[in-house]
């Protein structure tokens, strides 16, 4: 992974009008944040949990779910991803438009979860650019809303001048990988307890 | 039909290409020069899914249609499966646990209490007379919500968007219920080979009744709301018919099979738990269409609600865990003290109880049918072989017959009505 | 417009009521009445009978299964109509062949059996489908297949049902398939993002469609070269 070139102002030089015009923008798209709500498994149904009236995402703007990816601004994978799932997912976030961010909600989407095994990827992050962790199997709504709350916070740090952020991460077009094999690699070892578990008897 | 033919188009993009930018198609025939432009024998292909807002999780359903009917249906499953029976083998009994909560997740402690009951059966270990009657309450309150679940999605899935947040309103109660007990909401992970992972808290049974005296009224709301309304009966009657011998051929199991007629319920066929001694009745359904699987799961929340009333009143003092020092740990205090039981303690945690050589396939009624956790053990602490033999994953397998003949938003209120779980279907 | 009917069971249970089973013994205690029905029927096709914690299983001889079966489904005083489940187990013991299981039930008379015919590691695993007599077995074999690699003949449309149709890693249930599989984490992302997402048809698909005659040529030849469809 090369060093990216990041070109914006420092913050001390921008201009009154920029930082407001920044302020307005972001302050616009953090308070209506479309989920995109990929929802595969357990996780889903504490993310329709978080939609109902107890919890109410309608306070934060993000009520209109949008499964159609190309009206969403925020991918939020709530459920573990197998691998016959992987290009999907990967499909999905190409068809969204930028601006967009990610969420991983739950153990699973973030690095695989209980599900050390042949079948589920170890973590979205080896297959999309993830915004937000929210860890917890499921999380519990509040949770979510804690993470939401992050994304928003990260969401209105952010700069026009800043023209990386926007960059659509691109994979390799023979390999399909965004990020490089020993890196996927690395970050899907299993660690903890895990490590002790390949065998199936006593 | 021996003039139709097949003819792909693009309903949306067509992808991306090889920089990965949108391609631009226009939705024309002028692509493919060798076919005449002859639109009227031609059927469509469409695709639905995997991701997609109203198929119950990640399913994908293949359409051929004809104008808006659907001539041939193939779904395709597999984006969630995680691996689930390869890792049971990788797991002391009690560690499955865990894996029972996250397959049928909308189900989670009746799938708990499901290899449970398999566990203790390879261990011939009978549980007490408490627990009996928590399994029970836990069993009752874990249909509670799946069938609140189905009711939500199915209202949104046909249109009706308020049924969906009472729905979701009487779960959160019962998920206060089940925080106070085990500590998590959905996952629960609540029993436990021999017994339950805690014993109910002080003024848990007061929470309860007072759940059970108020949930009716909603039952009675959504009730009012659907069952003699005309866009609800309309946009049910008549579709996904399946016949009693069909539907018996194709495996169907649960609310599918009721409401074709057949009277299979595993608590009254084959009971467990002690269901015979309690009083309620099982819905059977006649015609075996959407309507008849919705009124059958509405009248089999009232019979829940019956068998918690009767559970509660019965509920014993007494032991939850049974007396076994093979499968229960002591408890902390003889741990430190004596020595047999820190051995016990020992034994238990870093090898697991082992269960004598043999084989069981347990069933419970779950809110989807016939649930089955089929378990081989050849001595060891860890299963040789855990089979889930997933309600809906046989009842899922019946859509193409269900779905043929009709329209295309039919074909999301067929599938909401068999009430799949892609995680149990997968696993 | 219908009502459901409620079904009363009456106030007294009659005799004959099923109940919660209880103590019941590790091996021996009363035997289905169908063992041994099928043992007078096929004398030499029963191999063993076994009770082992109330159940009974039948073990056949695989080559005689869809007469078996079709004995069961079809005779009135067994009339097993409800195929439970069809899979199979492999033993850690290398020696042990590979089990195929089917879960029976008998809705009229509230029986339930269990059938198992053994396959020998070193011959190729096949046996005969049963999916002329119940269809419930469509998919519970193609699961059977998928995971463990057994073929079963006269199955319409045999091929894997949850991992993807082009997976390389083999038959995962096998014993000597390793728990987290035989590649490299980024080798199998590699291999699973190389699937086409929106391919409207697999090879086995469009050779059971009626409209693969009409697809334009160079179309099936690049489906038969095995290309992905759709862009």
């Amino acid at each position: 992974m090369g060093l990216t070139q990041v070109s914006y102002v420092p913050e001390s030089q921008e201009s009154w009008v920029a930082t407001k015009l920044d302020f307005l923008v972001n302050w616009g798209r953090a308070n209506s944040l479309w989920p995109m709500p990929f929802g595969t498994a357990c996780c889903a149904i504490e993310f329709m949990a978080t939609a109902a009236s107890r919890f109410d995402l309608a306070r934060f703007g993000m009520e209109r779910m949008s499964f159609s990816p190309r009206q969403a601004d925020v991918l939020i994978c709530a459920g573990r991803v197998p691998f016959k799932l992987a290009p999907v997912i990967r499909r999905i976030w190409q068809q969204m438009p930028q601006p967009k961010w990610c969420i991983s909600m739950g153990a699973c989407a973030s690095s695989g979860g209980m599900f050390d095994n042949y079948a589920v990827v170890q973590g979205i992050d080896t297959i999309i650019p993830v915004d937000v962790y929210v860890p917890g199997c499921p999380p519990r709504p509040e949770g979510l809303l804690y993470g939401i709350r992050m994304l928003q916070q990260k969401v209105m740090r952010e700069r026009m001048s800043d023209t990386s952020i926007r960059n659509e991460m691109e994979p390799d077009p023979s390999s399909r990988l965004y990020i490089p094999a020993p890196t996927i690699d690395e970050l899907s070892e299993p660690f903890g307890n895990s490590v002790q578990q390949t065998r199936s008897t006593v | 039909m021996a003039d139709t033919r097949t003819l792909e188009v693009e309903l949306s993009t067509t992808g991306l290409d090889a920089q990965g930018r949108p391609q631009r198609s226009p939705l024309t025939v002028a692509s493919y020069p060798a076919l005449e432009p002859d639109f009227a024998d031609e059927h469509m292909l469409i695709n639905i899914g995997p991701q997609h807002p109203a198929t119950h999780g990640v399913l994908r359903l293949v359409l051929e249609l004809d104008g808006e009917t659907v001539v041939r249906c193939i779904p395709h499953i597999g984006y969630l499966h995680c691996g689930f029976e390869k890792i049971g083998e990788y797991r002391q009994y009690n560690q499955i646990i865990p894996w029972t909560d996250r397959e049928d997740y909308l189900n989670s402690i009746g799938n708990n209490i499901a290899f449970a009951l398999g566990a203790e059966r390879l261990f011939g270990i009978e549980i007490t007379e408490r627990c009996t009657v928590l399994r029970v309450i836990a069993g009752e309150l874990s249909r509670i919500i799946s069938h609140l679940v189905w009711l939500g999605t199915t209202c949104i899935d046909i249109g009706a968007f308020t049924p969906f947040l009472w729905a979701f309103q009487e779960r959160e109660r019962v998920y206060d219920l089940l925080e106070r007990w085990v500590g998590a909401r959905l996952t629960t992970s609540a029993t436990r080979v021999g017994g339950m992972a805690a014993d109910i808290p002080d003024g848990w049974t007061a929470a309860l009744d007072g759940f059970i005296k108020t949930f009716p009224q909603t039952i009675e709301q959504v009730d009012r709301m659907l069952t003699k309304n005309g866009i609800w009966v309309g946009r049910t009657v008549g579709l996904g018919v399946m016949s009693a011998e069909e539907a018996t051929n194709y495996g169907l199991s649960g609310p599918m099979l009721r409401a074709s007629g057949v009277a299979y319920d595993v608590r009254k066929d084959f009971p467990y738990l002690g269901y015979e001694t309690y009083d309620f009745d099982v819905p059977v359904g006649t015609h075996g269409d959407v309507y008849d699987r919705y009124l059958v799961r509405m009248e089999e929340l009232r019979q829940s609600v019956r068998i918690l009333e009767q559970a509660l009143a019965r509920l014993p003092g007494g032991p939850v865990n049974v007396d076994d020092a093979r499968v229960i740990l002591p408890p902390k205090s003889k741990a430190t003290s004596e020595m047999e039981s820190m051995i016990h303690h020992f034994k238990q945690v870093m090898e697991g109880p082992r269960p004598p050589i043999g084989e069981a396939y347990v069933v419970v009624e779950s809110p989807k049918g016939e649930k089955g956790y089929y378990m081989v053990s050849d001595g060891t602490s860890k299963p040789v072989r855990w089979r889930i033999r997933p309600p809906s994953f046989v009842n899922l397998a019946a859509i193409p017959k269900m779905v043929e003949g009709h329209l295309l938003s039919d074909v999301i209120a067929i599938n909401a009505s068999i009430d799949i779980v892609m995680g149990e279907i997968d696993r | 417009m219908s009502d459901a009917a409620i079904v009363y069971p009456g106030v007294a249970a009659p005799a004959g009521t099923p109940v919660t089973p209880h103590n019941i013994p590790h091996r021996g205690g009363p035997e289905n009445p169908s063992a041994s029905a099928l043992a007078g029927q096929f004398k030499d096709a029963i191999k063993r009978v076994d009770v082992v914690w109330g159940e009974t299983t039948v073990v056949i001889d695989p080559a005689r299964l869809l007469d078996i079966v079709k004995w069961l489904h079809d005779d009135p005083s067994q009339r097993y109509d409800f195929l439970c489940d069809v899979t199979a187990v492999e033993f850690r013991d290398a020696d042990i062949p590979l089990e195929v299981v089917w879960h029976l039930r008998s809705l009229p008379y509230r029986r339930f059996l269990r059938l198992k015919a053994e396959l020998p590691k070193g011959a190729p695993l096949e046996v005969d489908s049963v999916w002329s007599i119940y269809k419930a077995a469509d998919w519970l074999e193609r699961e059977c297949f998928d995971m463990f690699g057994i073929k079963f003949r006269g199955h319409p449309d045999l091929r894997r049902i949850l991992m993807w149709e082009q997976y390389q890693e083999g038959y995962p249930l096998r014993k000597d398939f390793p728990l987290r599989g035989r590649f490299s984490r980024a080798e199998q992302l590699r291999q699973a993002l190389a699937q086409n997402p929106e391919a409207r048809y697999s090879m086995d698909e469009l050779s059971i469609v009626e409209a693969f005659e009409d697809l334009p040529a160079d179309m099936r030849q690049r489906l038969g070269r095995g290309e992905k469809t759709g862009e």
